[in-house]
């Protein structure tokens, strides 16, 4: 049976690793290099890996940083931040990413996702969408790390993602990212429902049982964390056991 | 040691290839030039990407596919394709229209096509490998272990070459076995432990 993955994620910004709360308040959380040899060790699932400052400061993705990360990982890797060009993802895989994640780049040129499909196949092309969720409860898109609204509903942008050849969505609340408390759970079950790619939760998970309930009701295909795992305890073999004990398929 | 071909067509990060093979005490030779294929010990044909524009970059390189060929058949040199190299060695891919492969395994590569709603392609993750057939390829490998897997083609052929399956989509196959050559569905330079034992295995043969 496929397993669901359990995905670390990591921030980068500035030579660290950094954590946030609701793409702010940035913590430093200790060196990339360190931290994925720690994944690597622990065998986890996947890596996603994002160069958040890339696009606000309008530079290139860190080829290096990725090249030399990539030389101890021998997990499948995403990265993603400031890709804009079909260069930037031939670099990227080149240096060792298996994937892409873009965001603001996939939201000002949709056609990039069909030339990255095109290209270099739909299973690397994921598409990464960042959401707040209005008082009226309406979900709305905000790109360059949260800072501009778009106007564009999560449900209607994943769908036509998915026409356009991305593999997979990874989907981020961003009213949720960093406060460990839980997953935003109604887009994330939208979006899972009205799209057959699948999808990845990302933004807010505490503790295991978010995790189960993203997966469980939300529907997602794997569920991507930073928090707890930089800042509890927890472990990803831990999230794992307590799934297998509520018969969610996971890799041990 | 063993030097063993990596062949790059741009298709891919071949990186992640070469350094498995590298860390695992193989001379890895990242190449996509005829004469220099032909002094290997072993070719692994990596990939990700669309099926027929793996072909057009792959025939469009000097002599190198019936290189490929020739050192399969006259000299005995193992060849292992992974993923998108996998499939082409296939006899006919449906990715991108119709096209002809490189037809080491006779075998077809069709869309992956879901047989329960939960299925969603492309197939993203680990899932397990289980063997129908014995190979050196598994080799201190357990049955049934997770692999890791990217991709909504799959090949499809005859029994005879089968050596794994994976149950996804009604159950594929995931490893294809012909003499010394093999090809598997997953990415082993991904797997982890596992999938380092498998490349160990496959470089032991050449």
């Amino acid at each position: 049976m496929l397993k669901v993955r359990i995905i670390p994620t990591l921030l980068y910004k500035n030579f660290g690793l950094v954590k946030g709360i609701s793409f702010d308040s940035w913590r430093r959380v200790g060196s990339a290099l360190q931290t994925i040899m720690v994944y690597s060790m622990r065998e986890v699932d996947e890596l996603i890996f994002l160069d958040i400052t890339a696009t606000g400061e309008q530079r290139d993705p860190d080829f290096e940083v990725v090249d030399d990360l990539a030389d101890d990982c021998f997990m499948p890797l995403t990265v993603g931040g400031g890709i804009q060009t079909i260069d930037h993802v031939r670099q990227l895989l080149m240096m060792g990413a298996d994937k892409v994640a873009i965001n603001t780049g996939a939201v000002l040129n949709p056609q990039l996702i069909k030339d990255i499909a095109n290209r270099f196949g739909s299973q690397c092309a994921v598409v990464s969408i960042d959401y707040k969720t209005h008082a009226n409860g309406v979900h709305e898109i905000f790109t360059h790390s949260g800072t501009r609204a778009t106007g564009l509903s999560p449900v209607t942008f994943a769908q036509q993602a998915e026409e356009m050849g991305a593999g997979e969505i990874l989907l981020t609340s961003i009213d949720r990212d960093g406060t460990m408390q839980g997953y935003e759970p109604d887009c994330l079950r939208q979006v899972s429902k009205s799209v057959s790619i699948p999808v990845i939760a990302s933004g807010g998970a505490g503790n295991a049982e978010d995790m189960y309930l993203a997966i469980h009701q939300g529907k997602a295909s794997a569920v991507a964390a930073a928090s707890i795992f930089h800042f509890t305890e927890q472990t990803p073999l831990e999230m794992k056991h307590y799934l297998r004990g509520k018969n969610i398929p996971v890799r041990l | 040691m063993k030097k063993i071909a990596i062949i790059d067509y741009g298709m891919c990060n071949i990186d992640s290839v070469a350094r498995a093979v590298e860390k695992l005490g193989a001379a890895p030779l990242i190449t996509d030039i005829a004469h220099e294929v032909a002094q290997a010990d072993g070719i692994i044909l990596p990939g990700v990407g669309s099926f027929a524009d793996a072909m057009k970059e792959l025939t469009s390189r000097d002599d190198l596919i019936q290189t490929i060929k020739y050192r399969i058949q006259t000299h005995g040199t193992p060849f292992l394709g992974i993923c998108l190299g996998m499939q082409l060695m296939a006899t006919i891919g449906y990715e991108g229209g119709k096209t002809s492969g490189l037809d080491l395994i006779p075998g077809t590569i069709r869309h992956l096509e879901p047989v329960i709603a939960e299925e969603r392609i492309p197939h993203v993750g680990w899932n397990e490998v289980n063997r129908v057939s014995t190979s050196p390829l598994f080799h201190e490998v357990e049955d049934r272990l997770d692999f890791y897997f990217v991709h909504s083609y799959h090949f499809q052929c005859d029994p005879q070459y089968v050596l794994a399956q994976t149950p996804y989509c009604g159950g594929f196959i995931s490893v294809v076995g012909k003499d010394v050559c093999f090809g598997v569905q997953f990415h082993p330079e991904k797997s982890l432990k596992s999938g380092a034992r498998i490349l160990t295995n496959f470089i032991s043969l050449c």
